[in-house]
């Protein structure tokens, strides 16, 4: 019998189900609070400062310590290594020796017997403040200079010279609200110590590494002491990258002062109070175009509040800049970034990590200039897209070598025919009085790969037992997002057996050593080649042992569907297994994978800092109440580029979500800071993420056929992960659009998000005042 | 005496805990069943979601909860359904578990065991799984990853099939019960079983706690860890349970629950129904009741405008009798009411709509479903010949408390339903509230706003135009 032809069940390109569904469904996954504590093991709680900036005059720890259960408390001075958790600029303290810079900064940790003894004796720890004036907006940190990371500035052409000159200039300033992460498992770490000056760790992390590094610096040990694990999160989303090593690196000095395992799980408001989230940004922009909305010269300032200390605020700025061209060929520009130091908590990284408050910028830019020369943006977008061999060059000095943008629009308009929407939408609001309708769409142009190149590669380890079982680590953490089933398809496909043979096993740093972050949506990217890697050694020997049974050249020999075929004969991928065993080969491999053309000069701010872009557009409908301000989406339609997909199903559910989370950072989800620096909405009772009445009635998610990526990436798919949350930028101009048909479309709305009911009913009011003012009609 | 229930078809008579345990603690920390998340601890995420059930009419009848907002003593006599007991006995799973399953509908699953549950006291009940009802019988459940799209797939496809654990057992009824009360570590849990019960124990413990759904009340043990001394439950009785809809009245028992109430505000008030809808969850209405948003006395208060706004009363009861007292009297100030340290609210009763009267009552908040409101307003009027008469207009959000808006009651009743006559609203609204800003909303928001929905009163009753987004 030779060789069939016929696909392995579970290999790439096809939708095979994540990996934990039953266990999600069943209940039986397990999350790190689920696992028992061993006898002895002590829970932890953390005091949070009230204050938004202050001096810490004395702590006294002696009523908590007295308190029932109460083992040990930790302070800043009793971190025993150095003292800073920082990601990328040493600015961090995991505890704070003499000041309080956010309200909601941990400033001393306790641990005892149960849950509710710690968060009893917490609340006994008497901290003498002197409160100082905290600095809270963007503008009072702009004006004192006050930034945790040097400025950054992009530049082409004569951009002073093209603002001069041309037919019409625009200019103003808008902001974009942050988003918290709202992954719905909080924060939580276990640290264990083990012989000698060993400290295991398990964390709910997307950054083993960067948490068995934390960790090492805070308790002054080796790397190799620590040992990071995690076998899943329940969500990420970018608030475990950097912000879990606080979390771990409590429990894991608690632990290494009372020599037990500590237990740290924050309770939802800490969590929010105490962590990171998206960057608000203000947007400040002068703009000038000719008649027909082409886009001379652009000056655009980007400041972002990076709260009280760095962690990703530079690296967000960077992508940030590296986004706000989207999909446009600009001639003159510059780019100035400002990392804003300010009182409040430090954000952090969030899906599409800047790339979504540059787009939101330069889409209400282009949205605004459409307004003032009443046409439509799609229209003024068509004048201003990169070119195919000309006018191709990002601001950042790479050339936009696989633009399919053109092809992605005509993909929406061919499942949804935009006029013909646009007129039934026109026509609604001609006899709608009270309810106004919107509609906008969106392109999305997403660069892929860290930009920063080392981050750039991955490890896996793969093992192939002698009954045919294998098992398979990688440096990537599964979060939801189907990573780990991804991967496992890859390996599947590799040595063609059956996907159920292959166990998915936890990430560690004990396995695959000095990985990244698992970010940037290059998880299946980095890790699918790193597993394919080994996969493909281990195969080659096993190829050698099968060749020499059948006594036939390596060449001809076949694997396919759990079989290894030799011309018509052949044996099971197992007995080939034990086969290799009997012949002392190994088994076991190792797989590597760097990043191939990348590079980039943070000097100059310019590179080639993305492997290949990915692309997707959408169109999207909403309602607006103008008694109210009240808004709703009623329809979205979207086309996502996923090359050729790895596994459809999986990456259908992270366009939706996205999108979805999208919708919710740009009109539900309001951060709410009081006069003094005090976060007011830090749980689900007043910080609203999207509800299931919220996603659109009519929703329509499609990932773009027949679009192998022209990079040589695993199987040719691309990343998906963070591109499609972009994509919810239409749902922000379509609500820009609504209020702007009050004008009858001759003027832009004054409009922040998120777009709240409280802000679209006063943009509402607004424009109509302005209207009128102007003589439009209504 | 012990807390007795079945978990999961097996009998459970638990001592030696806190009876300010929350059942979420109790499932993950004693029992060992970890499938019950915790996401929020404010019954706000859902992840904690199991389904309690009683004998019905027609076999079980199934209500998903809050395991963050119980305490173990509010299980007395009920049968608890954790994700756990949901498949087969051998690991089957349950059609709800195989549709989420099928629909690719978990990313994380942390929020899965939660919406399972839902889903599962959805799939029981009665009635159609259009779109409108799936998305209330899931408002009171978050997930961060899907989208919700592949969970409201799966939502379409269900059949009420039995869980897996109680197919062959019948559900616990009332021979379940525990005793008057449960002690432990010095908290006493009373569980009266009568008015007359009851009113001895409030005179005789005014400290103690009186607890209702628990849907307020449990946050200050889910969230401030908050060990009641002493409390007393007012569920276990029977008289406060009572629904009554007769001579132009409907009466409601103290313990009645919003899902409760719903069927008769359905059909005597479907705009209040509207609103009561929206209050919390589908988990926190099947514990919370009205006499607890009364006797919270919050400046929003949900229902509360509405209730104003129909002149509804309030039934106080102490050993030596009862009082009525209109809602309006009721509500004093500041989370203030009337009630005396020895009285409890016994019933609410809300007379019927006259013959051409309308009633309409609108909720603003951030989100649809789910939300604290930002304002909340309630209108009853007639409209006879082009004319308002007797408008009773009410405000939650506006004030310390919630209130009747007499300046604006006055600049239209006797006037014409004009938009001349609304354009006097906005002076009107603002002599009557002078609204904080907090993060629900600024002052001036919440004054536009609550002046614009008399006229979306306005438009509602006079135009044929929709006039709210959700009308769609």
């Amino acid at each position: 019998m030779s060789a069939p032809l016929a696909r392995v069940p579970g290999g790439i390109h096809a939708s095979v189900r994540h990996d934990s569904a039953a266990g999600h469904v069943s209940g039986s996954a397990l999350y790190l609070d689920d696992i028992p504590n061993v006898p002895g093991s002590l829970e932890a709680a953390l005091v949070l400062s009230p204050h938004a900036h202050a001096r810490i005059k004395a702590i006294d720890l002696t009523a908590a310590l007295a308190a029932p259960g109460v083992v040990a408390a930790i302070l800043a001075k009793d971190i025993p290594g150095k003292n800073d958790i920082g990601p990328i600029r040493p600015d961090e303290p995991l505890l704070p020796t003499d000041m309080v810079e956010y309200d909601g900064q941990p400033v001393a940790a306790i641990a005892a017997g149960t849950l509710d003894q710690a968060r009893a004796a917490a609340k006994l720890v008497r901290v003498d403040y002197e409160p100082l004036a905290p600095v809270l907006s963007l503008d009072e940190a702009i004006e004192r200079e006050q930034f945790v990371a040097p400025p950054q500035i992009m530049t082409r052409g004569d951009v002073d010279a093209a603002l001069k000159t041309a037919a019409h200039r625009l200019s103003g300033e808008f902001n974009c609200g942050g988003q918290d992460h709202f992954y719905l498992e909080g924060q939580i770490a276990i640290a264990t110590p083990g012989e000698g000056r060993e400290m295991h760790v398990f964390s709910s992390t997307q950054h083993p590494t960067e948490i068995q590094h934390g960790v090492a610096h805070l308790l002054g040990i080796p790397f190799n002491a620590v040992t990071c694990e995690v076998r899943r999160m329940g969500g990420g989303f970018g608030g475990k990258e950097s912000q879990a090593t606080m979390i771990a690196g409590i429990a894991a000095v608690l632990a290494w002062k009372t020599r037990r395992p500590v237990k740290l799980r924050l309770p939802r408001d800490d969590d929010m109070r105490a962590t990171g989230k998206r960057h608000p940004f203000l947007i400040r922009y002068e703009v000038s175009f000719d008649d027909g909305g082409l886009i001379d010269g652009l000056d655009l300032m980007l400041a972002a509040n990076g709260g009280n200390v760095a962690d990703h605020t530079p690296a967000v700025l960077t992508r940030a800049l590296c986004h706000s061209d989207n999909c446009y060929w600009l001639p003159n520009l510059r780019f100035r970034g400002y990392a804003c130091k300010t009182n409040i908590v430090s954000n952090t990284a969030f899906r599409g990590y800047g790339g979504p408050q540059g787009m939101f910028a330069i889409e209400t830019i282009i949205e605004m200039i459409a307004r003032h020369l009443s046409t439509s943006p799609e229209a003024v977008r068509e004048r201003n897209f990169y070119g195919i061999g000309r006018n191709d060059v990002t601001p950042y000095g790479m050339k936009v070598e696989d633009n399919i943008i053109a092809r992605v629009l005509e993909e929406l308009d061919r499942n949804v025919d935009l006029a013909r929407w646009r007129e039934e939408i026109v026509a609604f609001n001609r006899q709608s009085t009270i309810i106004k309708k919107g509609l906008a769409t969106m392109p999305v142009k997403f660069g892929i790969s860290f930009n920063r190149p080392a981050l750039n590669q991955a490890g896996a380890l793969v093992h192939v037992y002698t009954d045919g079982s294998v098992t398979l680590n990688h440096g990537g953490t599964e979060m939801g997002q189907g990573l780990f089933i991804k991967v496992a398809q890859v390996v599947a496909e590799a040595f063609q057996i059956d996907i159920d043979n292959i166990r998915i096993t936890a990430t560690t740093t004990a396995k695959v050593p000095n990985t990244s972050p698992t970010a940037a949506s290059s998880g299946s990217d980095l890790n699918g080649m790193a597993a394919l890697n080994a996969a493909e050694r281990i195969k080659a020997r096993m190829t050698d042992v099968a060749a020499e049974q059948f006594n036939i050249p390596a060449g001809e020999i076949v694997f396919q569907q759990n079989r290894v075929y030799a011309g018509n004969r052949s044996m099971s991928f197992a007995e080939l297994a034990a086969l290799s065993w009997e012949k002392r080969v190994s088994l076991s491999a190792t797989g590597y994978y760097r990043t191939p053309k990348i590079h980039w000069d943070f000097a100059t701010n310019s590179g080639r800092p993305f492997y290949y872009f990915t692309y997707g557009a959408a169109a999207a409908e909403v309602a607006i109440d103008t008694l109210t301000g009240e808004s709703r989406v009623l329809r979205a339609e979207l086309v996502q580029d996923c090359g050729q997909s790895l596994n459809p199903a999986i990456d259908l559910g992270q366009i939706e979500g996205a999108f979805v989370q999208g919708m919710g950072w740009l009109t539900t989800e309001e951060l709410f800071w009081d006069e003094k620096g005090r976060l007011r909405t830090h749980g689900p009772s007043t910080y609203k993420i999207p509800g299931s009445r919220d996603a659109p009635p009519v929703f329509n998610a499609r990932i773009l056929p027949d679009a192998p990526n022209r990079e040589e990436t695993v199987f040719r798919s691309k990343a998906v992960g963070e591109p499609p949350l972009m994509l919810a930028l239409s749902v922000w101009l379509a609500i820009r659009d609504a209020i702007s048909s009050l004008s009858d479309y001759r003027l832009a709305a004054k409009l922040d998000a998120p777009a709240t009911p409280e802000r679209v009913l006063e943009a509402v009011d607004e424009i109509r005042a302005r209207a009128a003012g102007s003589g439009s009609a209504i | 005496m012990p807390i007795r229930f079945r978990l999961n078809g097996m009998p459970r008579a638990v001592e030696g805990i806190s009876p300010t345990m929350t059942v979420l603690d109790y499932l993950r920390g004693v029992e060992r069943l970890t499938g019950t998340k915790e996401g929020c601890a404010e019954g706000d995420c859902g992840a904690c979601t199991v389904a309690l059930a009683k004998p019905g009419q027609n076999g079980p009848e199934f209500e998903a909860v809050n395991s963050c907002l119980m305490v173990v003593p509010q299980l007395d006599g009920r049968e608890v359904l954790t994700i756990e007991g949901l498949a087969g006995r051998d690991g089957t799973l349950h059609p709800v578990q195989h549709a989420l399953v099928e629909a690719d509908a978990t990313q994380c699953g942390f929020c899965t065991p939660g919406f399972a549950m839902a889903m599962f006291a959805f799939s029981q009940e009665p009635g159609g799984k259009d779109d409108d009802a799936i998305h209330e019988a899931l408002a009171g459940n978050l997930c961060r990853c899907t989208g919700y799209r592949p969970i409201v797939d799966a939502c379409r496809k269900l059949q009420p099939v039995p869980a897996g654990c109680l197919k062959e057992l019948p559900v616990a009824g009332g021979s379940m019960s525990s005793g008057a009360n449960y002690c432990n570590g010095g908290q006493i849990f009373h569980l009266p079983k009568s008015v007359d019960e009851l009113a001895v124990l409030r005179a005789q413990f005014p400290d103690a706690i009186l607890l209702g759904g628990g849907t307020d009340l449990g946050l200050r043990v889910s969230k401030e860890r908050e060990a009641f001394p002493a409390v007393i439950w007012t569920v276990g009785v029977s008289e406060l349970k009572r629904v009554s809809d007769k001579d132009g009245v409907l009466e409601f028992g103290a313990a009645v629950t919003y899902s409760e109430a719903l069927p008769l505000l359905e059909k005597h008030f479907p705009s209040f129904a509207a609103l009561v809808r929206r209050i919390g969850s589908r988990q926190i209405r099947n514990l919370g009741t009205f006499a607890g948003n009364l006797a919270t006395a919050s400046p929003i208060g949900d229902t509360i405008p509405c209730l104003m706004a129909l002149n509804a009363e309030v039934k106080l009861h102490t050993q030596a009798g009862s009082r009525w007292l209109p809602v309006e009297q009721f509500i004093l100030g500041y989370r203030k009411t009337a009630m005396a340290q020895d009285e409890f609210i016994a019933a609410v009763r809300i007379p019927l709509l006259g013959k051409d009267r309308i009633f309409t009552a609108y909720k603003l908040s951030k989100r649809f479903d789910q939300d604290i409101s930002t304002v909340v307003a309630a209108f009853s009027l007639s409209v006879t010949s082009g004319v308002v008469r007797d408008l009773r207009a009410a405000f939650g959000g506006m004030a310390a408390q919630a209130a009747r808006a007499k300046h604006v009651e006055a600049a239209l009743n006797g006037q014409p339903w004009s938009e001349d006559s609304i354009a006097r609203i906005d002076q009107a609204i603002a002599q009557d509230f002078q609204p904080m800003s907090d993060h629900r909303g600024a002052a001036a928001y919440r004054l536009c706003a609550a002046a614009n929905l008399v006229r979306r009163v306005h438009a509602e009753t006079t135009s044929g135009q929709p006039a709210q987004v959700w009308a769609l």
